[in-house]
């Protein structure tokens, strides 16, 4: 019965607004934005429970990586998306923790005249916040900053742009993301 | 003094107040009804359903009212609505050989199972006007007979049986639906025949037309010209079987063409085929022949650099809906832009020394 | 007052998520073209169809909506799509620059300043800034995919040659961030600097043409030019006759059968303001 509950009470108007705070987070790397509305089955976050209610369908091929791969986890997004689960390699949008979702390799960065056609990560963490590698690029003024859990394989992911993944890291209910066109240098502690 | 000009709201409110009195004409006439336009001018309701990808003739008669007899205008209404339904799933493909047939005709044999029906035609009327029409709308009774047996086989079954014609195997591959997902070019066969089907007629038409001109002659044949009902069915995975949801009326035309062969296929006769919604013979005959126009690199023929050849001029530029927006948008305000232009233009000018009339008042 | 008939903003869901997913995609990739599966809108394609999609993807009940035509939210265009979404998301609309959340333009940028907080969605006609020189979808993919943009430069310099100037002044090609070339929609060249280091994020939405392209805020922006024929930002150069001002962009209006010209501000709610604040120009009474 978990599996009918947690969706999108007033489906238009919360995903407008989860979509609002998905788009400015992507737009703006390093901000952290809340998501409301959705409450899916343990062990995914809320705000990636919103991501899902808001940008997957069934058009949209899932790989649920590592421990988000339940029955109630399989069960909730079947019955508030229907989005058809698959692996990495075919996905339009993975969901799990990083450690899961690794090797990168194995997810599609596009092609040269269709580097859109990619698969957007979606990375459950345990701690999200403005502080940590500094991010450069389109959409950040001077710097940003954010808690990323590693730096190499961001590094190596920009290093293909225009191809490449899109990441957007949940934490409860809060949402970042790190686009393809970031450029990541080191925290400056480590 | 300069005033800007404003009321651009009440200018639209007016405009379409306006419009709504011309499209009733005089008051002292009988207004018509959806019945009388879906039942009398059935062929303009079935060119509107057929372009507008939308199998509903009393919304086409709706809109051929609103849209005063602009059948664009009404396509485009149809397919501003269709967007806004909600799609349940895809339909079985119709069986055209299980047609309850109206009208058949094949021009390559002059007899054959099935028989050849002319069905209500206007191919052997002679263009007189009708001046009776004009005084009385009586309806004269058609003579009647036994309908014919319903299996009514393809023409082209009967050249397969000889290895005459091409193979069309039966492919279950779900056909792509560029009403879903954006044209990709190349576009396979079944995307192609999609885009044809909803093409514009006047345009489908020249283009075939200018292949039995000679660019890209390809000697089309009517093999046949079919026009009937077909029931549709739809799978439903819950009883796992499918169940009739209804009938639609057909064109169907299959061209037979000639072939010499080519480096990879053999001589034989090839095919081009067209379906469209509702009796639209005109349409179906065309889209049969640019099919076959635009199939030459999957049967090896040359590229001749015809118009009808080239699947990229023919997919963007046949759907009328798009044509129609962004030709008529150019009467949009483009005062920003011309701006721009004019300031470039008199800045070219004076610098080659031509503008010798010297500033405009100011 | 929502029209109840339709889903707010009028698109079904299914459609926003997919052009929402466009849009993300867009702002990953600044200045790529994403092809998204345009729906046929209540209005003609080439009347602002792709605008009125992103807009509906992306606007909250929240939000106050602005929509400009050449600069005017008077234009009987800016009107329709105003109050088509009055209707359909029962969306605070407004005139002025500053207090709206999402603009929505056709050919101009405000000439406020825009912030962060901002979105300014484009009607775009063309989207391929290569189009004019190669017709062909399938060859003009390839030259992006190769940063092929040669031929661009090569018709540049031919007009340079000809001309003396680079005879291009509205949609005038901007490089994003080094890598792709893109289309900035049938704005005045006059504008182009204004879309570099932007604070407002910018969506770019062609309906016929079927896609969707973007710039996070501040991206970097830059109009071809060469060293030695560098981009200029150029008007009418007058002063607007009714708020005097001399850094707008201004229409040119012919006010009598003599051909008297006066010059106004394109941008009308920037004029007003002005106005507002006392400012008079010559041609006021």
């Amino acid at each position: 019965m978990t599996a009918l509950i947690g969706g999108f009470t007033t489906p238009a108007t919360h995903s407008a607004h989860a979509f609002r705070g998905v788009m400015t987070a992507m737009a703006r790397p390093g901000t952290i934005e809340t998501l409301h509305g959705a409450m899916p089955p343990a062990p995914l976050s809320p705000a990636a429970g919103a991501v899902l209610l808001t940008l997957c369908d069934a058009d949209t091929p899932l790989y649920l990586a590592g421990d988000t791969d339940t029955t109630d986890v399989r069960a909730w997004v079947a019955f508030h998306t229907g989005a058809p689960l698959t692996g990495p390699e075919t996905c339009a949008f993975a969901l799990g923790r990083w450690d899961a979702l690794l090797p990168l390799s194995r997810f599609s960065i596009g092609t040269a005249e269709y580097p859109d056609r990619s698969a957007t990560l979606i990375v459950e963490t345990d701690r999200l916040e403005a502080a940590g590698a500094t991010l450069t690029g389109p959409g950040i003024c001077t710097t940003a900053a954010l808690s990323l859990p590693g730096t190499g394989d961001f590094r190596d992911n920009h290093a293909r742009f225009p191809l490449g993944l899109d990441f957007l890291f949940t934490c409860g209910g809060r949402v970042a993301a790190l686009p393809r066109s970031t450029s990541i240098s080191a925290p400056k502690d480590c | 003094m300069y005033v800007a000009v404003k009321g651009g709201e009440r200018a639209i409110e007016n405009a379409h107040a306006w419009l709504a009195e011309e499209r009733r004409g005089d008051p002292g006439i009988a207004a018509l009804t959806l019945e009388q336009i879906r039942e009398q001018l059935s062929l303009a309701v079935n060119r509107v359903m057929a372009e507008g990808s939308l199998y509903d003739p009393d919304l086409a008669a709706l809109a051929i009212k609103q849209a005063r007899g602009d059948l664009i205008e009404a396509i485009f209404l149809i397919r501003a609505y269709r967007t806004t339904l909600p799609r349940f799933g895809g339909s079985v493909p119709v069986d055209t050989a299980r047609m309850n047939c109206m009208r058949r005709i094949s021009a390559t044999f002059k007899d054959l199972p099935g028989g050849q029906v002319l069905g209500p035609t206007f191919d052997y009327t002679h263009r007189l006007l009708d001046f009776k029409l004009a005084a009385d709308g009586q309806a004269p009774k058609a003579p009647t007979r036994e309908a014919a047996p319903s299996h009514v086989p393809h023409v082209t079954e009967f050249l397969n049986r000889e290895g005459l014609i091409e193979e069309a195997p039966a492919d279950d591959t779900p056909p792509p639906d560029l009403t879903r997902a954006p044209l990709e070019l190349p576009a396979s066969r079944a995307l192609r025949l999609q885009a044809l089907a909803r093409a514009d007629e006047g345009f489908t038409l020249g283009m075939a037309y200018s292949t039995q001109r000679g660019y890209a002659r390809n000697h089309a044949f009517v093999g046949e010209l079919r026009i009937g009902t077909v029931p549709v069915e739809m799978d439903i995975p819950e009883l796992g079987f499918s169940i009739e949801i209804g009938e639609i009326e057909v064109t169907e035309c299959e061209t037979v063409n000639q072939f010499k062969g080519s480096k990879t296929e053999p001589p034989q006769f090839t095919r081009g085929y067209g379906l469209v919604f509702g009796q639209t013979e005109r349409k179906a005959i065309s889209m049969a022949l640019v099919d076959r126009a635009l199939r030459w690199e999957e049967l090896g023929e040359d590229n001749q650099g015809a118009p009808a050849q080239d699947a990229e001029f023919v997919l963007y530029h046949g759907d009328n809906i798009q044509a129609t927006g962004f030709l008529e948008h150019i009467k949009l305000p483009h005062y920003v832009d011309f701006q721009s232009e004019l300031e470039l233009v008199r800045k070219l000018r004076r610098e080659a020394g031509a503008d010798t009339a010297g500033d405009v008042a100011e | 007052m929502t029209d109840h008939a339709y889903n707010f903003a009028y698109l079904d869901e299914q459609t926003k998520r997919m052009i929402r997913r466009a849009i993300l995609k867009g702002l990953a990739i600044p200045g790529y073209q994403v092809p998204f599966a345009s729906r046929e809108m209540p209005m003609p394609y080439g009347w602002g169809t792709g605008g009125v999609q992103v807009s509906a993807a992306i606007l909250t009940p929240e939000d106050r909506f602005k929509v400009i035509d050449q600069g005017a939210d008077d234009t009987t265009n800016a009107v329709s799509i105003r109050s088509f979404f009055e209707r359909t998301a029962g969306v605070a609309t407004t005139t002025r620059t500053k207090e709206a959340t999402v603009i929505q333009t056709r050919h101009r940028i405000p000439e406020d300043p825009l912030s962060e907080g901002q979105i300014l969605v484009y009607q775009v006609p063309i989207p391929e800034p290569l189009r004019f020189l190669e017709p062909r979808e399938t060859e003009t993919r390839k030259m992006h995919a190769l940063q092929e943009y040669g031929l661009m430069h090569v018709k540049l310099y031919e007009d340079i040659a000809r001309h003396g100037h680079i005879a291009t002044a509205y949609a005038y090609p901007v490089k994003v961030e080094g890598r792709y070339v893109m289309d900035p929609s049938p704005i005045p060249k006059f504008d182009n600097p204004k879309m570099s280091g932007c604070p407002a994020i910018q969506l770019f939405g062609a309906g016929r043409e079927q896609r969707i392209y973007a710039l996070p805020p501040y991206t970097r922006v830059v109009s071809l030019d060469f060293e030695d024929h560098p981009f200029e930002a150029s008007k009418a150069d007058h002063a607007c006759g009714l708020c005097d001002a001399t850094d707008s962009y201004l229409d040119e209006v012919i006010v009598d059968d003599t051909g008297t010209r006066v010059f106004v501000c394109s941008d009308t709610d920037y004029c007003e303001g002005r106005q507002a604040q006392g400012f008079r120009g010559k041609d006021t009474a």
